[in-house]
Formats: structure tokens, sequence, C-alpha cells
């Protein structure tokens, strides 16, 4: 109930300092439109807005899906085989080195002007934080629940199973929820490169038609979709290490 | 509950099933050094079948590497030690570990917790989390089965490791200050519930508490010195756990506190 009156205030602020920067910038719509007429413009456009953000919409979990699985797979399989480590943990850093950015006109060129190109982006920018951080946690676990596994006798497996893989957890929420939050930069870069669809294509034609008003309620529309998505994947986090809380009182 | 443990005696007895309570121990020739310091020197240490031999000593004096050498858990070329059971065979899969800081696994209720052993080892669960179950019973909790560690107060969780330690039902049990981080009364009940539900097995007990020594050890040994030391074991009579207000008892304190520290000053001059 508190949460919801800080909501509503957080958001109420917000939206005033929109209109007064409006009211202070002389009210030049096409530099930046006031709340109302973005709201207007949301009505009037909402099935074209709704047509491009189920696009985004789509590319963005499709990413974090697949981002996650990889990144989840790649630090199970990097933590479990020593040689898999020794080969490709390097090859994994440096890949980071490069900026995903700068390959989205390649993934463009590769993949084309549809979904795949998008998707791809977002699992790049995804995958990374995913990866290493459940890696650190897979590597971090507690030296003596490690040494009790080894009293009782558990095998390897056993012990990544459930001893290592739970102690983790924590760690790949952290991870979930930075990869969450950079999840839609992916889609919309991608979008910006090359695309027939989404908001980002969206934006950009609005932004070259001086439609800034359309341009706002695109960024609107992804607004929303981050936070409320973010908001979800950080309950399932939560529900996924229940422990956490208990311990951090 | 008996009959189990009757039944770990036999398995690890193998030839004379059921005659000895427990399976003594002996350590000799361990030789341990940490970056060139040399801990241990050819020391030896005798854990009588189905007794508690306690150790006490400063800290840092190398109790708990002693006790980690002999669970197995320090291996590597700075170690050298051979460990023999009474019956010739290795000790490795016969040993529960009561560590000294709270080994529980936070996301696990104590029930799983108890039973993690016959997880790992993929023991069929169904009947290790009813054994596990009477376990928990058996040290008072019971009614918290499906609790995390979290919501257990420091005591409860220590009483669940003792419940997990008791579970693998193994012939001895190495305990490292199981109970440091207790308050004293909390402690006092606690070494009553080890004292009652140990009896039979052989047990390494730990501690930096003289007190805790007399009331469960059968043989309490002093470690001191660099490289370390063994004392000859000082025998309280009686059988544990003995009354903490005996005067007998509290007379031995004095005479162990002063083991304890002249040793360490005769250490620090030589």
């Amino acid at each position: 109930m508190k949460g919801l009156v800080r909501g509503v205030v957080t958001v109420a602020g917000l939206l005033a300092l929109w209109h007064l920067a409006y009211v202070m910038n002389g009210r030049r719509s096409y530099l930046l439109p006031s709340p109302e007429q973005t709201a207007r413009t949301a009505i009037e456009r909402f099935d074209t807005l709704v047509h491009h953000a189920l696009v985004t919409y789509g590319e963005i979990l499709l990413g974090l899906g697949l981002g996650t699985a990889l990144g989840v797979a790649s630090a199970l399989a990097l933590v479990s085989w020593a040689p898999v480590r020794r080969w490709l943990l390097p090859v994994l850093v440096v890949s980071q080195a490069v900026p995903v950015f700068a390959l989205a006109p390649l993934l463009v060129l590769w993949l084309g002007y549809g979904l795949a190109s998008k998707v791809a982006m977002a699992t790049l920018i995804i995958y990374f934080p995913v990866a290493s951080a459940f890696l650190d946690g897979l590597r971090r676990t507690d030296p003596l629940w490690l040494e009790q596994a080894r009293v009782m006798n558990a095998g390897r497996w056993a012990m990544l199973r459930y001893v290592r893989l739970p102690a983790a957890l924590p760690a790949l929420a952290s991870g979930m929820r930075v990869a969450t939050a950079v999840a839609p930069i992916g889609a919309v870069v991608g979008e910006w490169v090359g695309s027939s669809a989404g908001l980002g294509y969206l934006m950009l034609h609005a932004n070259a038609r001086m439609q800034i008003d359309l341009m706002f309620a695109a960024l609107a529309a992804l607004a929303v979709f981050a936070v409320v998505l973010y908001r979800a994947v950080d309950a399932g986090m939560r529900a996924l290490v229940p422990w956490q809380r208990e311990s951090d009182v | 509950m008996r009959g189990g443990r009757r039944l770990a005696v036999a398995r690890a007895c193998g030839p004379a099933p059921g005659v000895q309570p427990g399976l003594g121990v002996r350590l000799s020739e361990a030789t341990l050094s940490y970056d060139g310091v040399r801990l241990f020197a050819d020391l030896a240490l005798e854990l009588r079948a189905g007794r508690t031999t306690a150790l006490l000593g400063p800290s840092g004096v190398g109790k708990s590497t002693l006790l980690r050498l002999i669970a197995g858990l320090e291996v590597g070329d700075h170690v050298r030690a051979t460990v023999v059971c009474d019956d010739g065979g290795p000790l490795a899969g016969r040993v529960a570990y009561l560590a000294q800081r709270d080994s529980l696994l936070p996301w696990a209720s104590a029930l799983d917790n108890v039973a993690l052993g016959a997880r790992l080892r993929g023991e069929p669960l169904r009947p290790a989390r009813k054994r596990a179950a009477s376990m928990l019973a058996d040290v008072g909790l019971g009614d918290r089965l499906h609790d995390r560690p979290g919501r257990l107060s420091g005591g409860m969780r220590q009483r669940v490791a003792l419940a997990r330690a008791l579970m693998e039902d193994r012939p001895v049990i190495l305990m490292d200050e199981p109970f440091s981080a207790l308050d004293f009364l909390t402690r006092l009940r606690l070494q009553d519930l080890t004292a009652r539900l140990l009896t039979g097995r052989t047990v390494l007990l730990v501690t930096h508490d003289p007190l805790e020594a007399l009331r469960l050890g059968d043989a309490i040994h002093v470690l001191h010195g660099r490289p370390a030391n063994l004392d000859a074991p000082l025998e309280p009579p009686g059988a544990p756990p003995r009354a903490a207000d005996d005067p007998a008892l509290l007379a031995r304190q004095a005479d162990l506190v002063r083991r304890l520290t002249g040793e360490h000053h005769a250490g620090a001059g030589s």
C-alpha cells in the first residue's frame, strides 16, 4: 500500500517536472511536447503504437529468454569442465571489449531487417551480465559448505546440483536484474540501425517527420514496459531466493 | 534410534560386529606447515573408541587444523600424516564433521539440511527425511522442521547441525568449537544434549573452553607450542556430561587454566 502511494507520487512528480520543463522552455512543442499533448497523441495513434510496441516487446522478451538461457548454460559449462574454462573464459572476457553497439550494423547485415537481428542484439547484451554473475556465484561457494559436502561423500555433480547451484542463485539474481535493465537498449539500438517495425523504428521516423509528440509517446511506451519488466523480473528473483530476505534482516 | 546406532557400529567395525562401541582412530607422524611455519612435526593423537577426546589450546596453535587433518580436509604438499582406524581401514567416509561456524545451507529447511547427506549421496529421500524428522525431534526441534536457518536462533541452528552430524550415523564425529558462538546457558544445555546423543561414538571435540572440555571429555589434551606438542591427557572421573557446578570439576578447571596459560608462556619463551 505504501509502495503504491510512493509510486503514484513519484509518477505525478515526474509529470509535473516534465510540464514545468515544457513551460520554462517557452512551450515549444517541436522541441519538447507537454505531457497532455503526448497523452493525446498516444490515444490518437494508439493502434500504431501498439503495433510497433508489440514488436519491440517481443524482441526484448525473446532476447531476455535466450540471453539468460545461454548465460546460465555457459556459466555451468565453464564451472563444470576445467578445459572449457581454460580455453573459453579468456575468449569470453576479451569478447566483452568489443562494444555490442558496434556490432549492430553487422548483425543487421547478416540477419536482416527483421526480428532476428534485434533478438541477437538483445541476447548479446543480456548474455554477459548473466553469465559472469552466475559464474562468479558458482565459483564463490562458501568453502565450509563444500567441505561439509565432501565429508558427506558427495560426488562432483551432487555438489554442483545441491550446494553450488543454489548458493549461486543470489548472484544470478543480481545478474538478471542488471540484464533486465539493459535489455531494451539492445532491441532499440538494433531497430535504429535497420528495421521496418518497432518502437525504435517509430521513434526514428517520428523524429524525421518532426512528430516529436509521437516520439515521446513511443518513448513512454518503452519506459513503461521497461519498468514493468524490471519489476516482474525482480519479483521473480525474490521468489527464487526467499532465504535472502531472512538473512538480510 | 539405538538400533540405528548399533547398525552403524557393526558396519564400521566389519569383522567384529557389535563388540566395539565405536571406532578408535590413531593419528601418527603428522607433519604440517603453512607458509614455511611448521605447525606440527611428527605429532600423534589417539581417539579411543567410543570415547570423547577433548582438545584444548590457545588460539592459533592449530587445534582446528589438527581436526581438519583427521577429517581429511587438509590435503596437499604441506601436509603428511597417517590416520588409521582400529580395524585397519581408512577413516574416509566414516566420519561426520560439526563445524565451528554455522554451516547450514541457508536455502534449505531444517529438515532438508539434516537430510543433506542422503541427498548428496543419492540415497532414497523418503526414509531419510523421516529419520531426519526424528533426529530433529531428538534435539527438540520437532516443531521447526520446515523453517529455514534464517528463522532459527543461533542455538537452534547449532542443534540442527548436531542433528545433521548424528543423521550421518558415522562412528566418528569431529566437532570444531561447536558451541563457541552461543551464550553460557544455551551452551550448557547443548553440552548436555550432545553428551546424551553422542554416547558410544568416538568424538574429537576441539574447544577453547576448559569447562566444556571437562564436562564432555573422557580424555583432555592441551595442545601448545610451535611445532605443537600434546600434553599427557587429563582424565576426569565420572561419565559425561559432568555437572558444571561440581567443585571437583572446578578444581580441575583451575588446573587446566594453569596448564593453558603456563604452557603458553613456556612455549613463547622457548
